[in-house]
């Protein structure tokens, strides 16, 4: 667990250097998924940096792709691409644009941005593996606000139908969307129980507890049906004075004031550890 | 009639001014209701809500019922202005535009803030390059692409004042003020920003205004003189002042915040195609290519959409023009 905790950490140092850097981006969303990402990323998904391509790897879809951030960190201490390239992001010709891109950069498995679509593509590549009688896993990302997506409650349908035990979907539930708090806009309700209704195997989880995280997928995996985890996070963790306040959804320019000190307190947690 | 402001002054967000005028209306007509999808706060939606919490509504992140739902509303007797990003408001809510609003012949206003490249570091899932060219063929829609706030404010009170489909665009930079606050416009009329002979530049949108006016300057400094026009609505169309451009200058150059298929540059050809009166012509927009994140004036750069690239454009469509006059 210290190994995931160190990659956890890493993760948000790198995000929130890059974002702050460039000065512009969505930390919110991309810090509330570090854990689950170094989970993932740390433990459970089969994957070779040096071949992105490899046909035996797991899947991984943003589908809340506006927290591609998160994921380049991720890839980039895992060794998919060097970390300076980390710093052009959202530049002019850059390789890692502000939404994820399969097209663009290595160990990205599919083009996000307009939420809602990311998940049905990885139920169609979950489908894809199964009818070819593949092993791989296909894990996909969602936000709570993206779930008010109907696409979403389509892939909701259609998973369980098509047997899809294959597939894994991880709400992020932080609670807060662009314009403030979910539950003010459109609750999800109890979630959980909506997914169960639904047909699918699914699991409340705090997702700062990498235990507890790991535990949820191990369970995933094991089932028959597909796996849906509900994440409970905090939007902005890891920024105390960012974490569950309006207002930290995408921060711009004078947004990032406090930065620094944050990065100096994060790189003293790991230096700890080390 | 219009007027003109003379010099540069620096204008205020569309997208504030937009609803600044929203807030006003709602004071006179209580059947306006904004209605958003999770993107209000980039339009100062939480403005309206401060005055208006009751008709102040958010749905959450869900475009199609963004739209499904505006028709609804529309059934009972409200009007709604509907706002997603130009992108989504074209494209994820296409169908429902095209049938529950404009087909069942609702009431309802679409706002699309942030269209063609003005979208930026959002990328090209963001960036809304067609959505002109999608919307345009639904029958009597009113598409207008405001040039500063005073544009603006007209348009969203044409809009609340009558029946009918409108989809107006909303940029979200600022730019610079073209009309006097106590300008009159007409719709379906194009206006005619600066004189001149030789060329017409047909302008949408206010980023794009800019450049050709701009371009008229660089035009200038050649000995050519450059007409340059304000769409404002892309449909209806004002037939007449292009066909009197097309006589009066014999060359024109439409630029557009949009792809070069389907938007200003399309409704133009079609114009002249139609009425007989084809002079050399050149389109510039974003051309057969998907968006990517970047700076907006650095997009425009390596989409061909800058002042240069406009001047360029009409002195080919020029040397056609000498060439076939010979
Ligand atoms: C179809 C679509 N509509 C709107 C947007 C603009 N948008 C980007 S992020 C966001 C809020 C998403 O909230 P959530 O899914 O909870 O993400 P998180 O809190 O993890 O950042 C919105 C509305 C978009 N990217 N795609
Ligand atoms: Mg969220």
């Amino acid at each position: 667990m210290d190994e995931l905790k160190k990659f956890a950490l890493e993760i948000r140092i790198e995000t929130l250097n890059m974002l702050s850097k460039h000065g512009f981006g969505h930390v919110g969303g991309s810090l509330s998924i570090a854990d689950a990402l170094a989970v993932l990323y740390g433990k459970h998904m089969k994957y070779d940096p040096k071949n992105p391509k490899w046909e035996g790897r797991d899947y991984l879809v943003l589908s809340k792709g506006h927290c591609g951030p998160a994921l380049y960190s991720t890839l980039a201490i895992k060794g998919f691409f060097p970390r300076e390239e980390l710093l052009t992001i959202n530049k002019l010709g850059t390789r890692l644009p502000s939404h994820t891109d399969k097209n663009l950069t290595p160990g990205i498995d599919m083009t996000t941005g307009a939420l809602g679509q990311g998940v049905s593509c990885a139920l169609g590549m979950a489908l894809g593996l199964k009818l070819q009688g593949k092993k791989n896993i296909v894990y996909s990302i969602i936000g709570d606000g993206e779930a008010q997506e109907g696409q979403v409650w389509e892939t909701m349908l259609i998973a369980p139908n098509k047997g899809l035990s294959n597939f894994i979907v991880i709400l992020d539930n932080n609670r807060q969307q662009l314009d403030g708090f979910t539950d003010d806009i459109s609750s999800l309700g109890d979630v959980c129980r909506k997914a169960e209704a639904f047909g699918w195997f699914a699991v409340d989880v705090d997702g700062h507890d990498l235990a507890a995280i790991d535990q949820a997928i191990e369970e995933c995996k094991r089932s028959e049906k597909p796996g849906f985890i509900n994440l409970k996070t905090i939007k902005g963790k890891g920024w105390p004075a960012k974490e569950a306040v309006l207002g930290n959804h995408a921060l711009r320019g004078a947004a990032f004031e406090g930065v620094d000190e944050v990065l100096a307190d994060l790189r003293r947690q790991l230096e700890a550890m080390q | 009639m219009v007027k003109l402001v003379k010099g540069t002054i620096e204008d205020i967000e569309l997208t504030r001014a937009y609803n600044q005028q929203l807030i006003a209306l709602a004071e006179e007509d209580p059947r306006i209701v904004d209605v958003e999808a999770d993107v209000g706060n980039c339009i100062f939606g939480p403005e309206f809500q401060k005055v208006f919490p009751d008709r102040y509504v958010n749905l959450g992140v869900c475009e199609q019922s963004l739209s499904s739902v505006s028709a609804g509303l529309s059934a009972v007797g409200l009007i709604p202005f509907c706002h997603a990003f130009a992108a989504f408001a074209s494209r994820r809510m296409c169908d429902q535009n095209y049938i529950s609003v404009a087909y069942a012949k609702n009431n309802v206003k679409i706002i699309a803030s942030a269209p063609g490249i003005s979208s930026g570091e959002n990328g090209g899932t963001h960036h809304a390059c067609e959505d002109i060219a999608l919307v345009r063929p639904i029958p009597n829609i009113v598409i207008m692409d405001p040039a500063d706030s005073t544009a603006m404010r007209w348009a969203v009170r044409k809009a609340a004042e009558t029946f009918g489909v409108f989809y107006i665009r909303a940029e979200r930079l600022n730019g610079y003020r073209v009309y006097e606050e106590d300008s009159e416009f007409e719709l379906g009329k194009a206006n005619v920003i600066r004189n001149g002979n030789d060329v017409t530049l047909i302008a949408e949108g206010s980023l794009i205004l800019n450049n050709c006016l701009k371009a008229a300057e660089i035009l200038g400094k050649k000995g050519i003189s450059a007409r340059v026009v304000d769409i404002f609505t892309i449909k209806p169309i004002d037939v007449d002042t292009i066909i009197r451009c097309a006589r009066e200058t014999g060359a024109i150059v439409t630029a557009e915040n949009h792809s070069i298929t389907g938007g200003l540059g399309s409704a133009v050809a079609e114009v002249l195609c139609d009425n007989c009166c084809v002079v050399p012509m050149k389109r510039i927009g974003i051309p057969n290519r998907f968006g990517e994140v970047g700076q907006p004036a650095e997009l425009m750069e390596i989409m061909h959409m800058t002042d240069k690239d406009i001047a360029e454009a009409a002195l080919t469509a020029i040397a056609e023009k000498r060439r076939n006059e010979k």
